[in-house]
């Protein structure tokens, strides 16, 4: 755990924010990067500063870095490889009647 | 065709031609044109005022964001210059306006050609100067003048994010340490007397506010001081006396920086001259 404790902050660097933006109205927030500043207002701003310079956003989160709780890197094997080989959840494993076409 | 349809890439030299003029007499054609360089000059100073900080801001964040400002006031400029020019008739595009003219020529507000000094001498003025663009790019939206109003349209939503960005900053510095207090009180007390010049009128102003075209300068200064108050009050920082300095940038008389600042903004054109990207 390389986490600093949120009731630590260091006085000599700004605080990690990850940054989402939504591109349009009914698409969801996607991760695009992260920002150093001081609290949540002036981590929106400098958000929309660094990430929506080019029409990229109508909306904008900021979440604290170090309130994101990460799986952990060397569980890797037993969270992700048992759904390798479960092919059956995927809908293009399924065949479809000739009356339903174009799924 | 209106002036904000254009100016999409590089000056465009058919923009005297392309843009629909309005039907003034000669006087108020006139008076216009003196007041589009009024306003033009003011943010073009200050846009390369503002981008002098590419390099040097206190955070890469914050660099980003006072880039952002800087190229927000030059797309003013580029619009209000490029009307300035068509209306004018003289075949002179933004680029000539822009950078080929002479330090007596230019009109910006003084203000904008002091020289930035630290971050919270830059922020303080760009709240200033931000606070008073946003009340006077509302009024001019419901301009006579079509392209104005075009361009107010526009620099409106750019000037109230300046605004609050910027008053952001003053209340951080201001009620932060007592050194940054200090230094943004020093900066107000500085600064403050500039704005004066703001809200000062000629015959200009009165024949324009006249057609409809442009507000009268002096119906600002009240409500431009209420609009600063609660930021600076919420700043810890105290609002200096009024002075009886005025500058005259509008007028054509500058201060000494000016003619600092012209070789340095002027240098490509005056070594490469019509040279484009």
């Amino acid at each position: 755990m390389t986490q600093t404790p949120t009731d630590t902050p260091r006085r000599d660097e700004w605080p990690l924010w990850e940054v989402f933006v939504r591109a349009k109205n009914g698409l969801e927030h996607k991760h695009c990067g992260s920002v150093h500043a001081v609290d949540a207002r002036m981590a929106l701003e400098l958000a929309r500063d660094l990430y929506t310079r080019r029409q990229e956003g109508v909306s904008i989160w900021v979440v604290r870095s170090d309130q994101i709780v990460a799986s952990d890197p060397d569980a890797k094997p037993e969270l992700f490889d048992p759904s390798a080989d479960k092919i059956y959840r995927h809908p293009t494993f399924y065949r479809l009647p000739a009356e339903v076409d174009h799924m | 065709m209106l002036v904000t349809e254009l100016l999409q890439t590089t000056p465009d030299p058919a923009a005297e031609t392309a843009l629909t003029l309005p039907d003034y007499d000669p006087e108020t054609q006139a008076a216009l044109f003196r007041y589009l360089l009024r306003l033009g000059d003011s943010v073009l100073i200050l846009g390369q005022r503002t981008s002098e900080w590419c390099g040097h801001a206190p955070v890469l964040e914050e660099e980003m964001a006072l880039a952002n400002f800087g190229l927000d006031l030059i797309g003013q400029a580029r619009m209000l210059l490029t009307y300035a020019g068509a209306l004018e008739g003289k075949g002179r595009d933004e680029d000539t306006l822009a950078f080929l003219r002479y330090e007596h020529e230019y009109r910006n507000v003084t203000m904008t050609e002091l020289p930035n000094g630290d971050f919270a001498r830059t922020m303080v003025r760009h709240f200033l100067f931000a606070s008073w663009m946003v009340l006077l790019w509302a009024r001019l939206q419901s301009s006579a003048d079509p392209h104005l109003a075009a361009i107010a349209g526009k620099a409106v939503k750019e000037a109230r994010y300046h605004q609050r960005h910027a008053g952001g900053w003053v209340v951080r510095l201001g009620d932060g340490t007592a050194l940054s207090h200090d230094k943004t009180q020093a900066a107000l007390d500085d600064l403050w007397p500039y704005t004066a010049e703001w809200f000062e009128s000629d015959e200009d102003d009165a024949r324009l506010a006249q057609a409809g075209i442009a507000p009268h300068p002096g119906e600002f200064a009240a409500r431009w001081r209420e609009t600063v108050t609660p930021t600076l009050a919420e700043a810890q920082l105290r609002m200096p006396p009024e002075s009886p300095f005025r500058s005259h940038g509008r007028w054509g008389r500058h201060s000494e920086h000016m003619g600092h600042l012209l070789p340095e903004m002027q240098y490509l054109q005056r070594a490469y001259p019509g040279g484009k990207w």
